[in-house]
C-alpha cells in the first residue's frame, strides 16, 4: 500500500529543508545585525562567540526563558494560532522549490526537489495568500487597537502586493510556457536566465517580494513610530520569536524564488552542466548546484538587509499609490510587451 | 480501503464538519475560518479529481482573496457574542423549517439526476490540468470566457465609482 522507501525519501529531505532554513533564517539575523552595523560604522554584535557567531543561539534561548505573557481580553485559541500560522505558510513554500539536481543514494536517485508539481507557482501563490492570516488573526486576537490596525494595514498591502507580483510572473509564464519550477530551471541552464528575458518583471517582483515579507521600505504593519510594535506588540517569549523568525524564513524563501524564476535557480554560470556531471558524477555536481543556489539567495538576503539599512520607510498613502498606480500598470505594460515580443518572433 | 479512500473519507469529515461549524460557532470570526477550513477540503477533493489547477484557484480565489475581505470587514463590526442581537424564538423556528424544505427540495429534484449513477473519474480525468483545462476554456468556451472577463472589468469600474463618490 505505502512505497516505505518513497515516504522515508521525502520525509529525509523535509527533515533537511527545514533544518536548512531555519539555520539559514537564524543567521539572517545575525547577518543583518552585522550588516546593519557595517552600514552605521559600528561592530555590530561580537559578544557571544568569535564575531558573534553564537549570538542567534543567545537569542534564541532568551526568547525562550522570557515569561509568556497571553493577554486577559485577547482571544487565546486565535492568540496562539496567528503565530503557528504565519511560521507554517512560511515553511511550506519551500516544498516546491528546486534545490539542486539529482543524487544517487543507496542506488535510488533522489530529486533535491520535495514536490515537482506541474502548478508549482500557482502553489507558491496559494501558500502566499494564506500568509495574511497569520497577520491577521494574531493582531485581531490580541484585542489592541495598533495590533488590529497594524494587521488590516497587512492585510491589505500584502492582498495589493500580490496582484503586481502574479501580473509580473504572468509574463515570465508567457517566456517558459510551464508553471513547474523544475522545468523553468531546465530552460535557464541551457538558455539564457530569465533576468535577462524580463528585466521588468524581476524589478517588479522583486518590489513585491519586499512588499509580501514586510521589510523596510514597507514595513508598514510594525511601524513602531505610528503603530508601537504593530501587530505582534502584545506577544512576547516564542510566539514573538515565530513572527519575527517567519519574516526571516519568508525572506530566505523569497530570495530563493528569485534566484530560482529569474537567475537560473541551481544553474552554475558559464558550466554546462551536464558536461561537468559527466565527468566529476552526479552527487558532486548537485552539491555544487546546491552551493550555487545557496551563494545566489545569500546575495538577494544582502540586498534586503542593504536595501532595509539605506532607504527610509513609506508613509501609507505612497505605498498604496506605488502598488496600484505605478506596478500594476507597468506589470500590465510589460505584460502586453512580452505577448507582442513573442507574436512578433512567432514562437 | 487504498490512500485515495482514506483521503477521501478524510477531507469528506473536514468539509462537512467545518462547514457545520461555520453555521453553529457564536463567533462569527470563528465562522470565516471554518469557512476557509472546509475551502481547504474541497481543494484536497478536487487534487483527488486530478483537478490540480481547480484546486489552487479556488484556495488562491477564495480562501486567500475574498475570506480575507470577510475577516476585514467581520473584525472591523466587532461581533461579539455579548452584543449579537438575540433573535425571535419564532425566527429561529421559521428558518428550520425553511431550510429543511429547501434540503427536501434538493434531495427530490437530484434523487433522479444522472450525476448518482455517474462515478467520479478519481486520478484519471485530466481536464483539471491546466494545459487542457486553458485549451478547453480558449477553444470551446472563448466567447462566454471573455463575456464574463467583460462582466468582472465592470464589476471594477462599478466598484471604483461607488468608491470615488462623496
Amino acid at each position: 500500500m505505502f512505497d516505505l522507501a518513497f515516504i522515508i525519501e521525502k520525509a529525509v529531505l523535509i527533515g533537511g529543508i527545514i533544518t536548512v532554513s531555519l539555520l539559514i533564517a537564524m543567521y539572517s539575523t545575525w547577518a543583518e545585525r552585522k550588516v546593519a552595523g557595517f552600514m552605521q560604522d559600528r561592530l555590530g554584535p561580537n559578544r557571544a562567540g568569535w564575531g558573534g557567531l553564537l549570538q542567534p543561539l543567545a537569542d534564541g534561548l532568551k526568547l525562550f526563558m522570557k515569561e509568556e505573557i497571553i493577554p486577559n481580553a485577547s482571544n487565546k485559541t486565535l492568540f496562539i494560532l496567528g503565530p503557528a500560522l504565519a511560521m507554517l505558510t512560511a515553511m511550506m513554500t519551500s516544498a516546491v522549490i528546486p534545490w539542486g539536481g539529482k543524487i544517487e543514494v543507496f542506488g535510488r536517485t533522489v530529486d533535491l526537489q520535495i514536490a515537482d508539481i506541474n502548478i508549482g507557482i500557482l502553489y507558491i501563490f496559494g501558500v502566499v495568500s494564506m500568509g495574511v492570516y497569520g497577520i491577521m488573526i494574531g493582531g485581531w486576537a490580541s484585542n489592541n487597537k495598533f495590533s488590529l490596525l497594524a494587521a488590516l494595514r497587512g492585510a491589505s498591502q500584502m492582498i495589493s502586493y500580490e496582484l503586481a507580483m502574479g501580473l509580473a510572473i504572468i509574463a515570465l509564464l508567457m517566456i517558459t510556457g510551464s508553471l513547474s519550477l523544475k522545468t523553468i530551471v531546465e530552460q535557464q541552464s541551457t538558455g539564457w536566465w530569465n533576468f535577462f528575458l524580463q528585466p521588468v518583471g524581476f524589478l517588479i517582483f522583486m518590489v513585491c517580494a519586499f512588499a509580501e515579507c514586510n521589510r523596510t521600505p514597507f514595513d508598514l504593519p510594525e511601524a513602531e513610530n505610528e503603530l508601537n510594535f504593530g501587530y505582534h506588540q502584545e506577544y512576547s517569549s516564542m510566539k514573538l520569536g515565530f513572527y519575527l523568525f517567519a519574516e526571516y524564513i519568508n525572506m530566505f524563501i523569497s530570495s530563493a524564488l528569485m534566484a530560482t524564476l529569474y537567475f537560473g535557480g541551481y544553474d552554475i554560470p558559464f558550466v554546462n552542466d551536464a558536461n561537468l556531471g559527466a565527468n566529476i558524477g552526479i552527487n558532486a555536481l548537485a552539491a555544487i548546484q546546491g552551493i550555487t543556489l545557496f551563494l545566489k539567495v545569500a546575495f538577494f538576503i544582502f540586498f534586503f538587509m542593504w536595501v532595509r539599512w539605506t532607504i527610509p520607510r513609506f508613509r501609507y498613502d505612497q505605498l498604496m499609490n506605488l502598488g496600484w498606480k505605478v506596478l500594476i500598470p507597468l506589470a500590465l505594460l510589460n505584460m502586453l510587451v512580452t505577448g507582442a515580443v513573442i507574436l512578433w518572433l512567432g514562437h | 480501503m487504498n490512500i485515495t479512500q482514506i483521503l477521501f473519507w478524510l477531507l469528506t469529515v473536514m468539509a462537512i464538519g467545518s462547514a457545520l461549524m461555520v453555521i453553529v460557532s457564536k463567533n462569527p470570526v470563528y465562522s470565516v475560518l471554518f469557512l476557509i477550513a472546509t475551502f481547504f477540503a474541497i481543494s484536497g477533493h478536487y487534487i483527488l479529481l486530478n483537478a490540480q489547477f481547480l484546486a489552487i484557484v479556488n484556495l488562491i480565489v477564495y480562501a486567500g482573496a475574498i475570506m480575507v475581505l470577510f475577516l476585514f470587514v467581520i473584525m472591523l463590526m466587532n461581533l461579539n457574542t455579548e452584543t449579537e442581537p438575540q433573535k425571535n424564538k419564532w425566527l429561529k423556528f421559521a428558518g428550520t423549517i425553511a431550510g429543511g424544505c429547501l434540503l427536501l427540495v434538493l434531495v427530490a429534484a437530484l434523487r433522479d439526476a444522472d450525476t448518482r449513477t455517474s462515478t467520479a473519474l478519481v486520478k484519471e480525468g485530466d481536464i483539471g490540468l491546466i494545459q487542457n483545462l486553458g485549451k478547453t476554456l480558449f477553444n470551446e468556451y472563448v466567447i462566454p470566457f471573455e463575456i464574463s472577463s467583460v462582466l468582472f472589468l465592470s464589476a471594477m469600474v462599478g466598484a471604483v465609482v461607488l468608491g470615488k463618490k462623496e
